[in-house]
Formats: structure tokens, C-alpha cells, sequence
């Protein structure tokens, strides 16, 4: 029998889960936003659209989906597509800044079954988060994770992406979830989106990225890091608990709001598109079919990682990582712990670089390559 | 609690009963993390 | 018929937990509890005919044996169909 991982990477008939951003309208801003949302597509999924795709993935058995945006809340018909998911038997699990969670909502949530919550906070005071999310945001987050533990809602999950920044933070995120009896999940920052743009100062350092294995390895049980970090198992024996493999396109995919799937939410590029729900055939076709994700099913290459001895344990790192910032997909991750990334991104140019594809950004808030990173300036 | 949880053999582990037959000892089922596979929010 | 956690899996008499959804794979089936969100591979079609057929016998042994298991195999059976007991995927059955 072959590893479950091996079969898992040559991709399966129908995804384990998904994520799906319902909108790119959002309330917020947050300078890293790997959908660089803010404005609401005009040419979003109608509700009878984004039904039809869960009567598909009911048919394709997947049991549970990851809804975010923007944000989630703000589309008028949120709860009517929560209650036909998991009427159609797909458990939810929604992201969310937590503006639109008040008294009322929490206990409306609370009394719904295979629904779980995820608040994004990136500190664990006003003026770490807020510098990355937006003035106010820290404090509408708590409100929420309030109003949810108020209403009986039970285990919710807080989600953080590591930055530079936070990354000290890391027992006070965990003694934050504990207060609420909510479960914590760190992530790794990609540079999608508007993260192209502050990448470079928000990323982990190398000595961070030490840091964040050794607190995962001794603190981090029933932590979550929706297994993307897989790329620092190279810095020890003892590999993180996961998968640990790339999923996109082989286990998991991104629906975007007007209907485009992707590889993953990091990869919102046409390099990355392998079509559309409003194609002949709908989604399944898109994921038993298209071209893109049949590559991505093909055993990959090692490539420049090949003579590294780190590749089992590593797999060469994140797709999406290596894309934005101009690296070949075949070559290391622009945060490899081996230090190889650092000159492929030295040889990496404006040239390699690719432009960014969608921008729903509001006004004064554009990604672009060249732009002088904003950030949000701390008090 | 881990995201994955495997059990302790790994692949097909070969090892003799008592008369000294080979046993195929396979690895039958594996439990994976819903919340563990990279590449969703 | 014996159900008592103590007696040996094989002379249990086991069924699917209803929240559990059993979703064909080429190489097997995925199972994932809705309520305890766990999510398992059984990775050989064998033991996927052995827990579709656990509600048509009183025992494990007797599913076994007219799934035309070997012998020789039992003892992976039992530690899958074990573990999947401690995953509440299976559980006695009642009636």
C-alpha cells in the first residue's frame, strides 16, 4: 500500500474541503490581505448560484467547507447559505473579523450545529493588531469572542498570522484562547495579495521562524496551523503534526467569490485559476478535470531542492511564497530555514515578479509591486 | 492533541508468529486532521 | 452477545456511529464524524467491505469470516476496527 500521503498528493476525486470567499467586500482593511479585498465584485455569485455549488460539493461528498472574503457577514443572504450548507450535510466553518457578530447573531449562531467560527486577531494588544488590521479591529474582535462565549456558542477558534511582530506574542495568543476556551490557530503569512507589499517587513526572520518550530513542538498541542508550516520541519528530526504537503489542487481549492477556482487562497493569479464554477460542468468538471490541477497532480520535481538533503521534510516549501515573490516554483521557498532562499530572491527581479491579477482593494489602499508599502502607523 | 495521529507502523511491517510464518502486518486505516491540510483559511 | 468494552473486539457486535459518513476513495474510503469532526482513511477496499458489513452480522469474527477475510489478517483488522472504535467511528451496536 502506498503512503496516504503519496496518494493524497496525486489528488483525489472530489476535495476533503475547500475554502470559499463568498465576497471581497470587507469592512477592514488589513495591509496583508491575501485576497486584497474591499469592494464587492459586481460580478459576485448570485444566492441561487452559490446554491447550486453546494447541491455539487454535497453530490462530490465533501464534508465540510472554509467560508471567508473579505467579509463573510456582509453578503445579505450569509445565514441563508450557512443554513442550506448544512442542511445539504456540508459542516461550516466561517472566517471572520467579527464586526457582524452582535448579542443577537452569536445566539443565532450558537443554535446552529456543524458550524464553527474563526475570529482573526494578529496581537494580543490593541496596538499589535491594529497596526496590521486596522484601527478599532482589535476591539471588535474581543466584542465578538464576548457576545459568542455569552451566547453558550462554545469552542470557537481564534486565528493569528504570524508576523515579526506577534510572534513574542505566542503564550499570550494561547493564554487569550484558553480564557475563552477557544482553540488557537497560527498561520504563516504568505506574500499574497496585499501581502506583496509588507511582506518584507511583516515575514518572520530566520531566527523567528527557529522560534515558532520550537513553540509548536513544546507548546503546541491542540494548537492548529492548518498545516502551513511545514516548510521549517527542515530545522529539526521531529516533523510538525500534519499532512505536510502543498493540498492545492490535489486535497483542497479555493472558490473565489465570482465563481473562479483556484489552487488555494494564496494563489488568487490567472497562473493559478483552473477555471470556473460558471463553466459547462460546474465545479466538479473543474476538479476532476482541468489542466492545472492534472499538473499539480503529477509527481513534482524537486528541482534546485533536489541535491538539498531537507526536501523530504520540507517538499521545497510554499507554492504560493516562491510565486509572488518572482522565485521558480521549482526553486527553494523565499524563507527556506536552509538559507537558500535568500539569493534566489536577490536573483529574482521586478521582471520575475508577477503582477498582481485582481485588486479589490478600496481607493488609497492598491497593491502594487513597486507602491511604497503602507502600514497602518502605530500610536 | 496532534493534527495527525498515526498509528505506530508504518507501511507493511513483516514479522513471524510463533512457528515462524511471515505475517503481513498492514497498516489498515490512518487518521488525518479535517483542520490539517494546507492550502484553506 | 457480548458488548462490554473489556471483551475481545471480535465477539463484539459493532456498527457505523449515524454520524459518521463513509465517502468512496480508489484506493478505499474516507470517514469523517460529523460530530467529533474526525476524518480517517481506510485504506484498503477489505476493510471498507468488512465495516459496510458489520450490520449484517453478530460479530466482528462472523463479519470477518464472510467478508472471506484470511485468518492470518485478523490481527490488522482488529487494530483498525479498534481504532476505530476509539474514534467513536464504530460503536456497539444496540438491538
Amino acid at each position: 500500500m502506498t503512503a496516504l500521503v503519496e496518494q493524497l498528493k496525486a489528488g483525489l476525486d472530489a476535495p476533503i474541503c475547500l475554502t470559499w470567499e463568498l465576497t471581497y467586500a470587507c469592512n477592514l482593511e488589513c495591509v496583508h490581505c491575501l485576497s486584497s479585498s474591499g469592494r464587492r465584485d459586481p460580478r459576485e455569485l448570485s444566492t441561487d448560484e452559490a446554491k447550486a455549488v453546494l447541491d455539487e460539493l454535497h453530490d462530490l461528498q465533501v464534508f465540510y467547507i472554509n467560508i471567508g472574503g473579505g467579509e463573510p457577514m456582509i453578503r445579505r443572504d450569509f445565514f441563508e447559505l450557512l443554513e442550506y450548507s448544512i442542511g445539504r450535510g456540508i459542516g461550516v466553518k466561517f472566517s471572520t473579523n467579527g464586526a457582524f457578530i452582535d448579542a443577537e447573531k452569536a445566539r443565532r449562531l450558537a443554535a446552529m450545529d456543524y458550524l464553527d467560527i474563526q475570529i482573526s486577531l494578529d496581537g494580543t494588544d490593541a496596538v499589535t493588531n491594529d497596526a496590521v488590521r486596522g484601527e478599532g479591529s482589535y476591539d471588535t474582535a474581543i466584542r465578538a469572542m464576548n457576545h459568542l462565549r455569552d451566547a453558550g456558542f462554545g469552542e470557537f477558534k481564534i486565528s493569528v498570522v504570524v508576523t515579526r511582530h506577534n510572534v513574542d506574542q505566542l503564550d499570550e495568543f494561547k493564554a487569550l484562547a484558553d480564557s475563552f476556551g477557544a482553540q488557537l490557530r497560527i498561520t504563516r503569512l504568505r506574500p499574497s495579495g496585499r501581502g506583496a507589499d509588507s511582506w518584507h517587513e511583516l515575514h518572520p526572520t530566520n531566527a523567528q521562524q527557529r522560534q515558532i518550530y520550537d513553540w509548536l513542538l513544546a507548546h503546541g498541542d491542540n494548537v492548529l496551523t492548518g498545516d502551513s508550516f511545514f516548510h521549517l520541519n527542515a530545522l529539526g528530526e521531529e516533523p510538525l503534526p500534519g499532512l505536510n504537503m502543498c493540498g492545492a489542487g490535489r486535497v483542497v481549492c479555493l472558490i473565489d467569490p465570482i465563481g473562479d477556482v483556484y489552487a488555494c487562497p494564496f494563489v488568487i493569479h490567472d497562473e493559478f485559476k483552473a477555471g470556473s464554477v460558471r463553466d459547462a460542468g460546474g465545479f466538479a468538471r473543474v476538479w476532476k478535470h482541468s489542466d492545472l490541477f492534472a499538473e499539480l497532480r503529477e509527481p513534482q520535481s524537486a528541482g534546485a531542492c533536489a541535491s538539498c538533503g531537507s526536501y523530504d521534510a520540507c517538499q521545497g516549501g510554499c507554492m504560493a511564497a516562491k510565486f509572488f515573490v518572482g522565485i521558480p516554483l521549482d526553486g527553494p521557498d523565499p524563507e527556506c530555514v536552509g538559507g537558500h532562499g535568500e539569493a534566489a530572491m536577490l536573483a529574482a527581479s521586478a521582471s520575475t515578479k508577477p503582477r498582481p491579477m485582481m485588486d479589490h482593494s478600496k481607493p488609497g489602499r492598491v497593491a502594487t509591486p513597486d507602491r511604497v508599502p503602507v502600514t497602518i502607523g502605530r500610536r | 492533541m496532534d493534527e495527525t495521529t498515526v498509528a505506530a507502523e508504518t507501511e507493511t511491517d513483516l514479522s513471524t508468529d510463533a512457528t515462524g510464518t511471515l505475517l503481513d502486518e498492514e497498516l489498515l486505516v490512518e487518521e488525518i486532521s479535517i483542520d490539517g491540510m494546507c492550502g484553506v483559511y | 452477545m457480548t458488548t462490554t468494552a473489556d471483551a475481545s473486539l471480535l465477539e463484539r457486535c459493532l456498527a457505523l456511529h449515524p454520524q459518521v459518513a463513509l465517502r468512496p476513495e480508489p484506493f478505499g474510503a474516507l470517514a469523517y464524524h460529523y460530530g467529533n469532526r474526525k476524518l480517517i482513511f481506510l485504506k484498503h477496499p477489505d476493510v471498507v467491505r468488512v465495516v459496510r458489513s458489520l450490520d449484517g452480522h453478530d460479530t466482528l469474527s462472523a463479519t470477518l469470516r464472510a467478508c472471506d477475510i484470511d485468518e492470518a489478517r485478523w490481527p490488522s483488522f482488529e487494530r483498525a476496527l479498534l481504532s476505530l472504535t476509539a474514534s467513536e467511528m464504530l460503536h456497539d451496536r444496540t438491538g
